[in-house]
């Protein structure tokens, strides 16, 4: 009795004395997480967003210009409404065969067949593979004149064009490889959504006389719409940003109509020492973003079913 | 009536055996066209300069040459590029792991003031654009001394994985807490807790997350193509970078590079396979 009542009494000093220092406790735990966070990001969004206002050159000290950036890229930089134009338009080939390829990979994968292991293999090869060696990859298959693309063309008589060096096919040739590179990873997204679609609501369509095309239309898709809304989210994201492709394959040629935004961002910052101009453009991107992610949120109500 | 079934049995039998030949044949076409640049790549690499621009091309090289491997590791530090990228990869990696896996401990399992509100904090800053921190960033390294070092791609990606403490409290929440509480009861301090329980039940997830991370540091372009512009410290990719620059049309050298440049991931990748996909449905579906 004595003793339980001592153990008690023990519990209850070290779980006071516990709480007094688990209260505090956790902030040791995530300190290098926050601390890092702070140092490398929000720090730098605190000085880009100063910077922006000012133009700066790295050398002369920054000189205070207000909003001046931000109204000559909007009023005055041509090539800022081309390279935006172009984000976009690189946005628009990719979407749809983004969403619809992966697609039918996965329903096809769903079943249980035979070297499923392997087939997704070969799908996730283009995933793992870095942005320099694809871009060199298709740069070689999209030759003109010795590209394996254009002689396999040659074989149903067509004569394909020199892609990446033809103002109307280089982007959609760019395009085509961030899709390629993307089958992957968004084939597993769809896996994992069709997991989660039950099997008795197949079950009861196919007792209702629905065949495998309307269970597919009527079922799967609609249960599927969250999947292809976060893959629509993440690709627009995803192809706002790209760089290295660009980059590797075609450096924003021929006559500027693969230049996209942060490539256009690197060439004012490190080409023409314009940090200033560039972090505005950042914002303006930032900006971008956000509002296009906002607008898909909005539309989302009409067509995802959660 | 027997008959009939009998009948029905075979026919879905035969509709069965239709569906996964038309699978298969499917799934054939749209793997070799995920694969075949891939071969066309391993090929080319093998090959003479004048067989690469050969027409017809040849599927196998006629005369399979190693001079383009040769000339990346003779003319070009290749081996020293690919110490570098493993350097940053590891170093970048192993910090992230410790500093992510601590976060996310406290996260899910300790209780302190402001701990959600912080938490958003954290998860917002994965939708920040790469694009508006790496000018300051690029400044901030440059006046510390950092640029043409490998620092501004180690330290930050050791301290600032909001993606990496995201995927482990995500996992920490499906692990059992009758054992921490055990152990606290046992009086356990919470760091024993989490270097003796929970750190062993997350192995998983921090392979998971060592994979994803090694890859993106393995693969990084724009990291290092902003912050190094000295030869001695490139990493594979911008040694690749830069035999293209030397030998624009070169094929097979160029291909040579892209193989070298892929070849380490995707071992990684094949070894630890079932822990990308896993990646890939764990924080996809749930973010």
């Amino acid at each position: 009795m004595a003793q339980s009542q001592a153990l008690t009494r023990l519990a209850v000093r070290t779980k006071i004395q516990g709480i007094r220092w688990h209260r505090y406790e956790g902030y040791l735990f995530v300190a290098p997480l926050i601390i890092g966070i702070v140092a490398f990001i929000f720090l730098p969004i605190a000085a880009s967003l100063y910077m922006s206002f000012h133009t700066w050159d790295m050398v002369s000290p920054p000189e205070l210009v207000g909003i001046k950036n931000y109204a000559r890229l909007v009023s005055r930089d041509r090539l800022f409404w081309k390279v935006l134009g172009n984000t976009f338009k690189y946005a628009g080939w990719i979407i749809v065969p983004s969403v619809t390829f992966p697609l039918i990979l996965a329903a096809l994968l769903d079943r249980p067949i035979r070297m499923r292991y392997l087939y997704r293999l070969a799908f996730f090869l283009p995933l793992v593979t870095s942005v320099v060696a694809v871009g060199l990859m298709f740069r070689w298959l999209y030759d003109g004149e010795f590209g394996l693309i254009n002689y396999s063309l040659s074989w149903v008589g067509i004569d394909g064009p020199n892609w990446l060096s033809d103002p109307f096919w280089a982007m959609p040739a760019v395009a085509m490889v961030t899709v390629w590179q993307g089958l992957g990873y968004n084939m597993v997204l769809y896996l994992a959504g069709l997991q989660g679609i039950p099997d008795h609501l197949h079950e009861a369509a196919t007792i209702d006389g629905a065949g495998p095309f309307s269970r597919f239309f009527r079922i799967t898709i609609p249960l599927l719409t969250p999947t292809m809304f976060f893959i629509l989210v993440m690709s627009v994201i995803g192809t706002f940003q790209t760089f290295g492709l660009i980059y590797v394959m075609t450096q924003g040629g021929p006559i500027n109509s693969t230049n996209v935004y942060i490539y256009y961002l690197w060439q004012m910052a490190f080409g023409s020492s314009k940090m200033g101009y560039a972090s505005a453009m950042a914002w303006i991107l930032a900006l971008v973003i956000f509002t296009i992610t906002m607008i898909q949120v909005r539309l989302a109500r009409l067509w995802v079913h959660y | 009536m027997r008959a009939a079934r009998v009948e029905r049995v075979a026919s879905s039998r035969q509709q069965q055996l239709i569906a996964n030949t038309v699978t298969h044949i499917l799934l054939i076409v749209l793997g070799l066209a995920a694969l075949a640049p891939f071969w066309w790549m391993i090929s080319t690499s093998f090959k003479t300069e004048f067989e690469a621009f050969q027409i017809p091309p040849t599927w196998l090289p006629l005369e399979p040459t190693l001079e383009a491997y040769g000339d990346l590791f003779l003319n070009q530090p290749f081996g020293l590029f690919l110490y570098n990228s493993v350097k940053i990869a590891v170093l970048g990696v192993g910090g992230q792991l410790i500093t992510s896996s601590l976060a996310a401990f406290a996260f899910a399992r300790l209780d302190f003031p402001g701990k959600n509100v912080l938490f958003i904090i954290v998860l917002s800053t994965m939708m920040v654009p790469y694009a508006v921190t790496v000018i300051p960033l690029y400044i901030v390294m440059h006046r510390v001394g950092w640029v043409n070092t490998h620092l501004p791609l180690i330290v930050p990606a050791m301290l600032s994985s909001a993606y990496g403490t995201f995927l482990l409290r995500q996992f920490m929440f499906s692990l059992p807490i009758e054992l921490e509480d055990a152990a606290r009861i046992d009086g356990c301090s919470s760091f024993g807790i989490y270097r003796r329980i929970a750190l062993p039940l997350m192995k998983p997830a921090l392979a998971t997350l060592g994979v994803f991370s090694f890859m993106a540091s393995w693969n990084n372009f724009f990291g290092p193509f902003i912050f190094l512009d000295r030869k001695h410290l490139f990493t594979v990719q911008l040694g690749v970078a830069l035999v293209q620059r030397q030998w624009y049309t070169s094929w097979p050298r160029l291909m040579a590079g892209s193989v070298v440049v892929t070849l380490p991931v995707l071992l990684v990748f094949l070894l630890l396979q079932r822990y990308f996909v896993r990646g890939i449905s764990l924080t996809g579906i749930k973010g």
